[in-house]
């Protein structure tokens, strides 16, 4: 199980995956936008997406976790 | 002078437009957005009104709701500031239909200049020197791909409306270009509602060197100087300073001819400022015209003795300018450093709360400041929260200066640039004047 988590704060522009998708590890999870600069976090590693903890317009701080992969 | 001017800006500006409103006697008004509720500048005004959301279209891009504004409050003029409406020339239409005075040019101007495409046929034109490339728009890939071949790879694909940074990209090779080409348009479209592309050569080397015009409604049109702002991260400007360390008296004043002689080819009124690219014979090609007050403006200020926002506030109000070219002159050294709330490594934002903020004191130091030690820093807004502005006689005793008081610099609870400033500051290629666009790319590789 891995976490993905916020490298930067910001909203949550946008959402590019549900739960129970299947992602590759440089497939991107979400969009943070902040102070007008857009950032994609990619998964990381290959996996399911067992639970997504954002969703978009949410405030996310650095360090916090956006998903869970196994 | 006016009575009461609106300031259609937030953050460090609208403080600074207060600032010199007050010492002319003319009343403010600020407008506000719900995240900046607790900003200085709203407290600052004589009045404040919320405008609407934090998002910057339901507030600082909402024409509607500060045109409403000051029409209520018998605002007879609106400042812009820099970015958000600065540039807009449906507002400026619309504040000429609604008879109050946009302190800055006329629609037309800031039309023309819009356009990076028409501003390089304009210039073209009135001959100041235009950087190779195209001036009609690029339709395809297939043709961008034709234009690289011919004027020689690295180019620049960059979009007629873009700004900011947003829009543009340098290739060097045909599949950087098909990548570059598609997303830039796609991102010039999102941004700014147009995705007209154009291709233009990379200058190498280059240096950013811009001059300052005023000119009023009688004719008269003078340059303020050059300014240097080669040391940038993703095309925003970090570190500016004036004079700049690379160009002959020689360079300078012809370059600051081909700034006035820009600002004449399109009956230019009030402050602008001329972008150049300069490469290091020193030939200089015109990037672009930034029709406003830019944020860099107070290290002119300080070697001038000029104060520009006071300038604009009497231009606009039809007043003549009372000096002429051969009354100004350089007087010593300015360096601005932009305070951003960002890693200073990686240069991502960094919003929250302030919990500490202790600007150091001195007398060869200027602030010009948009938070205080309760601010929240909200992601809605560019991430600049102050400038520090340095200056003395010489180069060398002003980056000594500057360097003092960024470790003095005292900014708690969110991460802030200013470590990264002061390596820059410490580092010889800065020190030495070698101040290429390409200064932090070099600079980052090194550390």
């Amino acid at each position: 199980m891995t976490e993905v988590k916020a490298n930067m704060a910001g909203n949550v522009w946008k959402v590019l995956v549900s739960e129970g998708d299947t992602v590759d590890s440089s497939q991107d999870v979400v969009i943070l936008e902040s102070m007008k600069m857009e950032i994609p976090i990619a998964a990381e590693v290959s996996g399911t997406v067992k639970e997504l903890k954002v969703k978009e317009e949410d405030f996310v701080n650095e360090g916090d976790v956006i998903a869970v992969i196994e | 002078m006016f009575n009461k001017v609106l300031i259609a800006n937030r953050g460090e500006i609208a403080s600074r437009v207060i600032r010199t409103c007050q010492n002319l006697g003319v009343k403010t008004v600020a407008v506000y957005s719900e995240a900046d509720a607790e900003a200085p500048f709203v407290s600052e005004a004589d009045e404040s009104y919320l405008i609407g959301g934090p998002k910057v279209n339901e507030s600082y891009l909402n024409i509607d709701a500060i045109v409403n504004v000051a029409k209520e409050t018998n605002s007879e003029a609106v400042h812009p500031g820099y970015g958000l409406l600065s540039e807009n020339t449906d507002f400026a239409k619309r504040l000429e239909d609604e008879n109050i005075v946009f302190i800055g040019p006329d629609s037309n101007a800031i039309n023309q200049m819009g356009s990076k495409l028409t501003a390089r046929q304009t210039m073209e034109e009135a001959g100041v020197p235009i950087i190779p490339g195209t001036n009609d728009p690029v339709e395809s890939v297939e043709d961008a791909k034709q234009i690289a071949s011919d004027i020689g790879y690295p180019v620049m694909v960059k979009a007629s409306h873009g700004g900011g940074g947003i829009g543009m990209e340098i290739v060097q090779n045909d599949t950087e270009l098909e990548k570059a080409f598609e997303s830039n348009a796609r991102r010039a479209e999102q941004f700014f509602g147009n995705g007209t592309m154009f291709v233009e050569k990379v200058i190498e080397d280059a240096h950013h060197i811009e001059i300052q015009v005023l000119a009023d409604h009688y004719g008269q049109t003078v340059h303020l100087f050059d300014r240097e702002c080669s040391i940038q991260r993703r095309h925003q400007k970090i570190i500016e300073e004036a004079p700049s360390p690379l160009i002959s008296e020689e360079t300078r004043q012809k370059m600051g001819e081909a700034g006035v002689k820009a600002a004449k080819a399109i009956n230019y009124k009030n402050a602008g400022t001329i972008e150049f690219l300069v490469d290091e014979e020193q030939n200089f090609y015109f990037l672009e015209m930034n029709t406003r007050l830019q944020v860099e403006h107070p290290v002119t200020e300080q070697i001038t003795g000029i104060d520009l926002v006071e300038e604009q506030l009497k231009i606009a109000y039809g007043e003549k300018l009372s000096f002429s070219q051969e009354d100004l002159q350089i007087n010593g050294h300015a360096i601005e450093a932009r305070i951003y709330a960002e890693d200073p490594k990686t240069f991502f934002p960094s919003p929250g709360q302030i919990t500490a903020f202790n600007p150091p004191v001195g007398t060869n130091i200027r602030h010009d400041i948009g938070v205080n030690s309760q601010y929240k820093v909200t992601p809605y807004y560019d991430p600049m929260i102050a400038k520090l502005i340095a200056f003395g006689d010489s180069r060398a005793e002003t980056i000594e200066h500057l360097r003092e008081a960024l470790v003095d610099y005292e900014v708690e609870g969110i991460k802030t640039n200013i470590p990264f400033l002061i390596d820059v500051t410490q580092s010889p290629a800065f020190q030495k004047g070698d101040t290429r666009t390409s200064f932090i790319q070099e600079f980052m590789i090194k550390q």
